[in-house]
């Protein structure tokens, strides 16, 4: 008939649309009028428990046969295009960094950094950070043969230790956000440094969540060595936060101090 | 209760298409009333609606309703989804979930929106929302917040429509027929647009989520007192911006080559290849000129040069797609004086004279002297107002039947056109004058001597206004007199003509075979 199969109809995009309409809401009303955490972190748990519920239904779908290899196919394109916008996004802070760095104004005394900042020191926790990263790179690297060849204690090995890499990464760089003598709001340099290195971090906790649960699929038997796009998926992703972190680190921890 | 279900939870191309149209309708309708509200307070001497504040939030939303919740849903929505699987022949979108999530995204957007107007004092900065006006000192309360919130919420829609229209183009296809050189040109304009949108969305909302923690978190990415600059704002914004335009016009010039191929009876456009390389280098040369908003900030003039010369070279591609046009019509024997073709000439005609004063701008010389004056509104007017509100005309003429198997009254089909090229030429040829006579834009009030040309401007909103409420008659009668379409009188050649009229929920259940 036709490699693609009919979707059934579903609640959950309405279910989403709601949810981030209750989510931007409480955070307007959080920014002004004192509306407690709380009540952003309710619709926040209420989109990551509606996001879970879709995915499990893309999962299903996928359980019973209907991702044939053309649909296999646009999931890739898909997947790409969704890593090529949050490119873009990341272009526009590291915009703002460059913007701000490469002439400094009189303002920050037209140095890098500027005059009071005390910057991290580079060769101590983001260059591990760096070096975590990068082994969570060659550790997903080897999941990924791993699966690929069928072997289950392997794959689920590598692909462990490449979450605990993640969560690693996000405690490393959580002391140092504690420890850091400048906050998000010392000038320009705060901004970009926050922003920039809070955004990725975000990323790193998604795709850290992405393994994990690709994980849970794996351990369930639930990826075969010739499909296992959702891995794959994942995998794309982290590679993508991984080569965000190395120019961050570049840019902003090394040619920024 | 089901029937509720049904339009809520549907993964249905054509069902979420029916909905984007009717969401777009309506939009278009408040962005109309704003902008007759505009015009009521400029066609009058002195204060007329309340102080300059209240019409800054006006003109600032007309231009987001417009933009965003009117003729990209229209275009890319409405016309996407219903057409893109009929033409390729293919069951439903790569991602119908996903589709409905972009849909329903919408609905949050606009409600946030218009909820920035109600609430506190409205933002009154212009769409394009520049620190430092936009700032919390300026713009103090949660107007702006809000606005931000429903930009956001309508980029994650676009982006993952793209995402879906894109996949849908490149990977359904399930008969090797349809290759990529034998794509319609509306499927081709539909990409390039979406990969405009993938690419300039998100750069946009890094701009405004910095505006958002300059607003929020002290932070101080365009306070020059922390060390930031509000051109960054401006280079950021205009890097989304000038993509925009292109996404508002390019599934416009889709539009127009099917209608010409359909009305001329002919075989083929002419000259397919070069309508693709064309629209692909609009596409591309749309992300290198973006600084042509920014002329008068104080740029280098070295900087000025470079974006004068390159916005100067999109002239070329756009000049060749309207020759093209015009080279289609040339000779067709019985070319009509149907309804769609009238507002495809109109486009041609109008929009041709809206890419010449873009020309005028595209100096930065001159722009010193005309940014910021009427003669930028008049320009985006003529391109926008004329030329996509055209196109979508145009193309809501010609596949109405296709969309509910009912044909449209002709007759008053041609009234319409007609008052409508008059009410908006009225209303924006007279802003030229008052941009060169230096009347600048986003004003409330203005001198005695632009008083005439602002009040034809305003009469021909006037006209605009009703010729507006006679198309809402046309679509009621249209669906009160049920006129079923058995035949189509003009060369019907894709592939959304082919099933029987109305197109039954499911369609192309199995893989088509092309023959050619």
């Amino acid at each position: 008939l036709s490699p693609f199969m009919a979707v059934q109809s579903s609640f959950w995009p309405f279910l989403v649309s709601l949810v981030l309409f209750s989510l931007m809401s409480n955070l307007v009303l959080w920014f002004h009028l004192k509306l407690s955490f709380t009540m952003v972190l309710f619709p926040g748990l209420l989109l990551v428990t509606t996001s879970f519920l879709w995915w499990k239904d893309l999962n299903r779908e996928s359980m019973i046969g209907y991702h044939t290899h053309k649909l296999e196919v646009s999931l890739r394109v898909a997947m790409l295009l969704f890593i090529l916008s949050e490119v873009f996004f990341f272009v526009s802070f590291f915009w703002a960094f460059y913007d701000a760095s490469l002439s400094p104004t009189i303002d920050v005394g037209m140095m890098w950094p500027p005059k009071g900042i005390v910057t991290l020191s580079v060769y101590s926790v983001p260059l591990l950070n760096t070096i975590i990263l990068l082994t969570s790179g060659i550790t997903v690297t080897w999941a990924h043969h791993s699966i690929m060849n069928n072997y289950f204690n392997k794959s689920v090995f590598s692909l462990g230790i490449t979450v605990v890499l993640g969560v690693y990464f996000l405690f490393m760089q959580w002391v140092e956000y504690n420890e850091a003598q400048f906050s998000i709001a010392d000038g320009v340099y705060g901004s970009t440094f926050f922003m920039a290195t809070g955004f990725h971090g975000m990323h790193v906790m998604v795709g850290t969540i992405f393994l994990f649960y690709v994980l849970l699929n794996l351990v369930d038997c639930k990826l075969l060595y010739n499909h296992h796009f959702s891995f794959e998926a994942a995998a794309w992703y982290w590679h993508f936060v991984d080569v965000v972190w190395l120019i961050l680190f570049i840019s902003i921890y090394w040619w920024g101090s | 209760m089901t029937n509720l279900l049904r339009w809520l939870t549907s993964t249905n191309h054509k069902d979420i298409g029916t909905l984007y149209f009717i969401f777009g309708i309506w939009a278009g309708l408040i962005g109309l009333s704003m902008s007759f509200l505009i015009r009521l307070e400029l066609g009058v001497v002195g204060s007329y609606l309340g102080d300059e504040h209240l019409y800054n939030v006006l003109v600032t939303a007309h231009a987001f309703v417009m933009i965003f919740f009117m003729v990209m849903p229209v275009s890319m929505g409405g016309f996407g989804n219903w057409l893109i699987p009929l033409m390729l022949g293919v069951a439903d979108m790569a991602f119908p979930r996903m589709n409905n999530l972009s849909f329903w995204l919408l609905v949050p957007a606009f409600m946030f929106l218009l909820l920035s107007s109600a609430i506190d004092a409205g933002v009154g900065t212009g769409w394009t929302v520049y620190p430092p006006l936009s700032d919390s000192s300026y713009h103090s309360g949660i107007s702006v917040d809000l606005a931000i919130f429903s930009l956001h919420l309508s980029g994650i829609s676009s982006i993952l429509g793209s995402i879906n229209f894109l996949t849908t183009i490149i990977c359904s296809r399930t008969t090797k027929s349809i290759s990529l050189d034998r794509l319609p040109l509306f499927l081709w304009a539909v990409a390039v647009t979406a990969i405009l949108l993938i690419t300039s969305l998100p750069v946009l909302a890094g701009a405004i989520t910095m505006l958002l923690t300059d607003r929020n978190f002290n932070t101080s990415f365009f306070d020059p007192a922390g060390g930031g600059n509000p051109v960054l704002y401006q280079h950021l914004f205009w890097f989304f911006g000038h993509p925009e335009v292109y996404i508002l016009i390019l599934p416009g010039f889709g539009i127009v080559s099917h209608i010409i191929l359909a009305y001329s009876f002919k075989k083929e456009i002419f000259g397919y290849y070069g309508m693709v390389y064309a629209m692909v280098s609009i596409g591309l040369l749309g992300f290198i000129v973006w600084a042509h908003h920014m002329f008068t900030v104080g740029m280098d003039v070295d900087t000025r040069a470079y974006f004068t010369a390159a916005t100067m070279t999109i002239a070329v591609p756009t000049g060749v797609k309207i020759f093209k046009w015009l080279a289609s019509l040339y000779g067709s024997k019985n070319v009509s004086t149907s309804v769609p073709l009238l507002w495809v000439k109109g486009f041609i005609f109008l929009f041709t004279l809206g890419g010449l004063t873009g020309i005028m701008l595209s100096n930065s010389s001159i722009d010193v002297v005309l940014h910021d004056t009427y003669y930028v509104v008049a320009h985006f007017h003529y391109v926008l107002s004329m030329g996509i509100v055209f196109a979508i005309f145009a193309g809501f003429f010609y596949w109405f039947p296709v969309f509910t198997g009912l044909s449209l009254n002709d007759y008053l089909g041609k009234v319409h056109f007609y008052m409508t090229f008059v009410g908006v030429n009225l209303t924006f040829f007279p802003q030229h004058f008052l941009g060169l006579s230096g009347m600048p834009r986003r004003y409330a009030d203005y001198p005695d001597c632009s008083f005439v040309w602002n009040k034809i401007s305003s009469l021909g909103s006037f006209m605009t206004i009703f010729s507006v409420m006679l198309f809402i008659v046309i679509l009621w009668e249209a669906f009160v007199s049920h006129r079923t379409v058995m035949f189509t009188y003009h060369n019907a050649v894709h592939l959304e003509w082919s099933p029987r009229l109305p197109i039954s929920f499911h369609s192309h259940v199995e893989s088509i075979k092309v023959f050619y």
